[in-house]
């Protein structure tokens, strides 16, 4: 490939030439019904953020719970009514909480909110691409997303109340509703919840991988897109990979719960009951959960290390340190997480050499993330950093990153985990790495790229505000519960107050609730932001943050087909920020080497000899102090 | 499909709210608690918080005025928000590692005690090697993360430095922690052996001890003379046989109940572990022992404790310290509640306490069994099936004399 060329005209290979923004769309299908990457996009996220406030909620009912365990706030009664009978909140609803709040965040907020907004928004995008490759399909995925958060909130209002053996779900706890009220229709709930946003999932994915590999525009080979678009082309496989296990392990624990089978049950009294069941065992289900389980970690932060490579490039200025690196390190972690399931269950009886096998794998794993810090950390030296709140957000993304992956390291070595697993260590540690980490990420995305999805920007002060707030609260909530783990305090304890080593804890607890509500709060600033900006925000520009990537090369106004004529050739990689002899900071990848003499560099040609010698004769002619530097 | 289970369930929730609601109104009648001085707080709290709110509205259309008077004058830009941003991350540096130092001494002060088992020793220095090497790499790259964010900061007047990549250094980011992490999962791997796959000592062979979770408490089980404990089948589980114990195992004839685990020091012990309903998690952190208990499923835990109940008190100059048992896995709504008091004795102590631990068998289950009844006239007073009550009873101490002399 000649990556000399002129800007090219000829357009084969793009004959689809329907009038695309020409047709009119009903209100159905243009906002509910839509088949347009951009508008699904926009309902993944306004979802996903809808499901998060509600799970902070629940998280805020808890904390309360545990900051003052023995006060009671008749008020909790008013809305909860039984659940919170004398204004405090009961054992079993608690557990509901706990489970239904991580569920809620793993899969719902983090996994759809995450990747289904910005894989659907950005991988046409930035790749060229006019819309999914089978937007029919993508449309169900987010409909089938939506049935699924309506049906786990609907286990709200259920007797027996939600499902509450953990959002693990372990059987038998989830499997008999005698050992808790939760796993009666609650659970039933849960489970079909879970398929159907499994299978959501899957329509989503196997769209982002196809579209990915099919549907590049001309130039874009693999190894000149964007960090993000590896980064969700990744985690749809790791999605496509691993979710049909939760299914099989779902649909097993269904066949338990309501046909009589024994696939996770055996040798179990009830009271004085004896079930008949035999022959199975509750490790199965760990296995299949966690063969997901762990993945779904990875589902959870590659798209927030993605978005924040991207971020941290555009606004450092620079090319994104070792963008081979940063790929391969993608892959590693993609290929390494389908290995380390294990780590989850060193405790949990499974043999011992399993168990040192699966601390191998998972040390490993450390590696290529200690790599992607080591490149975000040489991406920010010699930069010149815009702080835009995505730019904030991003690093505070890294900074999440650092401190709970390191932790990491402590429960991945399986004789550390002996005595930390199932305590607050291990809390802790994934709402940093995991959690924290994530929802940065995404913060990062919703701020960047909110001029893309509703032509306006949102208000840079208020973000300062809520960034700041947010960043110093998490790790206010966050960094002490490492030392109630320490101290040997598990976690989904409904009180401390039975336990004469846990009192001295009451105290953080309280100082940590503060911190919750406070951090929740803040969220005020950035929900309103983001709804008023939809209507009244300033409108945005084309190329408000001066980006390379193909996104910002489509009009303010969305139009179905996103190109308003031919689809944009790419001649470089993203990354050319600040480069050397070009006029400006960014050089988008739209602009071919050919017009960009005087900053073009020998390793810009990939060893094509013809291109080279173009630009050494051009380079002796016009920039002879330029073939010094570089040619020699 | 799902369409109809949405509605199933609305119509479902709505006839419990409506119950909810019919039995909130019955209870609240009685207890009469005044809610309007709770709604009025409510409304206050709301209230204060719209007033924040407001505040930072005023603040920010003072700045956005400031700003517009400064663009109106033609001046530079009133507030450079990019070095405020670069200075809060600089503060957030200096405060984060005060606060961090603070946790550390403070919070790191109030954690478990140093191990009080063979292998927890292992463990802790281990913990130790891997907390000091994390916090230097924790500390390095936050310093870094902040100060670079300070340093360069845009200022207008610079272009940022064009530097894609630099083999030779990435090859030392991924080279020097990939031999850190190797020295780390040898040492872990190696422990972790020592700890699963042990080699018993002739000279001291290990006590056995099952324990056994249900919702929500444990029972224990010594082995009795025979160090063996007996064969047991959940089918056989009644209210009077409440492990399922096989009395036709002879092994089970001298097996003996406890209310609380006292262990010898410097004895190893192996803990038997089972679990009767669902899943649960023995956990001991004091010996820096866990491992869940399966329904269906026996695990083994082999420990030493090293420190006795009473060194211990003087060690942590805690006077009410209790080395305990407790459950680390989400079993119901009782998980919060499982406790297990665990006493660590010197060898003479055990042997004077363990005489006077009841037998499970008594003359219900013997006639259960068809064996032999014992003709002991306070037989019935010492029918501890029921791990939570175990009467200290004397009749017990009786039978169980014999079969201890062996």
């Amino acid at each position: 490939m000649s990556t000399i060329t002129l800007h090219d005209t000829h357009n084969n290979g793009h004959h689809d030439d329907h009038d695309h923004g020409h047709h009119e769309q009903s209100f159905l299908t243009k906002y509910v019904f839509s088949q347009d990457h951009k508008m699904i996009a926009k309902q993944f996220l306004i979802t996903g953020i809808v499901m998060a406030v509600i799970a902070m909620g629940l998280s805020i009912l808890f904390r309360i719970q545990l900051a003052w365990p023995d006060k009671s706030f008749p008020i909790l009664e008013t809305f909860l009514g039984k659940w919170a009978e004398g204004g405090r909140i009961k054992p079993d609803f608690y557990l509901a909480l706990v489970t239904i709040h991580g569920t809620i965040m793993v899969f719902f907020v983090l996994t759809a909110g995450l990747s289904g907004t910005f894989s659907n928004l950005l991988i046409p995008l930035q790749l060229g691409v006019r819309d999914m490759a089978s937007p029919f399909m993508n449309m169900l995925s987010y409909w089938l997303f939506f049935v699924a958060c309506i049906i786990m909130m609907s286990s709200f209002f259920v007797q027996t109340g939600p499902a509450s053996a953990g959002w693990t779900i372990y059987p038998p706890l989830s499997a008999l509703p005698k050992a808790i009220p939760g796993s009666g229709l609650g659970m039933t709930l849960w489970l079909t919840s879970m398929v159907l946003f499994v299978a959501s999932q899957l329509m989503g994915g196997i769209n982002y991988v196809s579209t990915v590999l099919n549907m590049r525009t001309k130039g874009m080979d693999l190894w000149k897109m964007p960090l993000t678009i590896w980064a969700f082309f990744l985690t749809a496989i790791l999605g496509v990979l691993s979710f049909p296990v939760l299914v099989a392990g779902v649909v097993l624990l269904i066949f338990d719960r309501s046909f009589g089978t024994s696939f996770y049950l055996s040798d179990i009294v009830m009271g004085s009951q004896v079930l008949p069941n035999e022959g199975g065992s509750p490790i199965l289900w760990e296995h299949l959960f966690w063969f997901l389980g762990h993945p779904e970690v990875y589902i959870v932060i590659m798209p927030a290390l993605g978005i924040s490579s991207e971020v941290i490039s555009v606004n450092a200025r620079k090319p994104i340190f070792g963008y081979h690196a940063m790929v391969y390190s993608l892959i590693g972690i993609t290929v390494l997480s389908f290995i380390v399931w294990g780590h989850h269950m060193f405790v949990t009886g499974m043999n011992p050499l399993l168990g040192g096998v699966f601390m191998i794998t998972t040390l490993i794993i450390a590696v290529p993330s200690a790599v992607k810090t080591f490149n975000y950390l040489a991406t920010l030296w010699r930069g010149n950093i815009r702080f835009t709140p995505a730019m904030l957000c991003a690093i505070g993304m890294v900074s999440f990153f650092i401190s709970g992956g390191l932790t990491g390291i402590f429960l991945g070595n399986a004789s550390l985990d002996i005595n930390l697993h199932d305590t607050y260590f291990v809390v802790a540690h994934f709402h940093l790495v995991m959690g924290s980490a994530a929802i940065f990420g995404m913060l990062a995305g919703v701020y960047h790229w909110y001029p893309k999805m509703f032509g306006r920007m949102m208000n840079a002060k208020l973000g300062y505000l809520h960034f700041w707030v947010t960043f110093v609260c998490a790790y206010l909530v966050f960094f002490p519960l490492h030392f109630l783990g320490l101290d040997g305090v598990p976690r989904r304890y409904y009180a401390f107050t039975e336990f004469e080593f846990m009192q001295k804890w009451v105290t953080v607890n309280v100082f940590v609730t503060w911190s919750a509500i406070v951090a929740a709060l803040a969220q005020v600033a950035f929900l309103f932001n983001f709804f008023y900006s939809i209507f009244f925000g300033k409108k945005a520009t084309q190329n408000p943050w001066e980006s390379n990537t193909l996104e910002w090369t489509t009009p303010v106004e969305h139009i179905h087909g996103n190109w308003p004529g031919e689809i944009p050739t790419v001649h470089r990689w993203p990354y050319d920020y600040s480069k050397p002899g070009a006029e400006q900071d960014f050089i988008p990848q739209t602009v071919p080497y050919s017009e960009t003499m005087l900053s073009n560099m020998p390793h810009d040609f990939e060893g094509n000899a013809e291109s080279e010698r173009i630009q050494r004769e051009w380079d002796a002619k016009n920039a002879p102090e330029k073939t010094e530097v570089h040619f020699h | 499909m799902a369409a109809l289970a949405v509605l199933v369930t609305v119509f479902a929730n709505t006839s419990a709210f409506a119950q909810e609601a019919a039995a909130g109104a019955a209870a609240a009648a009685p207890k009469q608690i005044d809610m309007v001085p709770i709604y009025k707080s409510a409304v206050f709290y709301t209230m204060l918080f719209l007033l924040l709110c407001l505040f930072v509205a005023i603040v920010g259309k003072a700045i956005r005025v400031y700003e517009l008077t400064r663009e109106a004058q033609e001046k530079p830009e009133g507030i450079n928000w990019d070095t405020v941003n670069a200075v809060i991350f600089v503060l957030f540096l200096i405060v984060g590692l005060g606060g961090v130092y603070f946790e550390y001494t403070v919070h790191g002060n109030m954690i478990l005690p140093d191990a009080a088992s063979e292998h927890g020793k292992k463990i802790d220095s281990m913990f130790n090697i891997t907390l000091i090497l994390t916090t230097i790499v924790f500390i390095g790259t936050h310093i870094a993360l902040f100060l670079f964010s300070f340093f360069y900061r845009n200022s207008g007047k610079r272009k940022a430095y064009f530097y894609p990549h630099n083999n030779s250094l990435e090859r030392i980011w991924t080279i020097v922690p990939a031999l850190v992490l190797t020295v780390l999962v040898l040492m872990g791997f190696l422990t972790w052996r020592s700890i699963f796959y042990k080699i018993d000592d002739p000279n001291n062979k290990p006590l056995s001890i099952e324990v056994t979770s249900q919702q929500f408490l444990w029972t224990l089980r010594y082995p009795g003379a025979d160090g063996v404990v007996g064969l047991k089948n959940y089918k056989l589980i009644t209210g009077t046989n409440g492990l399922g114990m096989d009395f036709n195992d002879k092994n089970n004839l001298d097996d003996q109940n406890a209310d609380e685990m006292v262990i010898p020091v410097n004895k190893p012990v192996r803990l038997i572990i089972t679990s009767k309903d669902v899943v649960h998690s023995v956990y001991m952190p004091h010996f820096r022992v866990q491992l869940n208990s399966v329904p269906g499923m026996t695990s083994y835990f082999e420990f030493t404790p090293t420190i006795t109940s009473e060194d211990m008190k003087l060690k942590t100059n805690d006077p009410a310290f209790q080395y305990l048992l407790f459950c680390s896995k989400i079993c119901g709504s009782g998980h919060y509640n499982m406790k297990k008091v665990i006493r660590v004795v010197s060898q003479a102590e055990y042997d004077a306490w363990i005489v006077k631990q009841p037998l499970f068998i008594n003359n219900d289950l013997r006639k259960e069994f068809k064996l032999p009844l014992v003709p002991d006239a306070a037989a019935p007073a010492a029918a501890p099936a029921d791990s939570t009550a175990a009467p200290k009873d004397s009749s017990a101490v009786a039978m169980n004399k014999p079969a201890l002399k062996k």
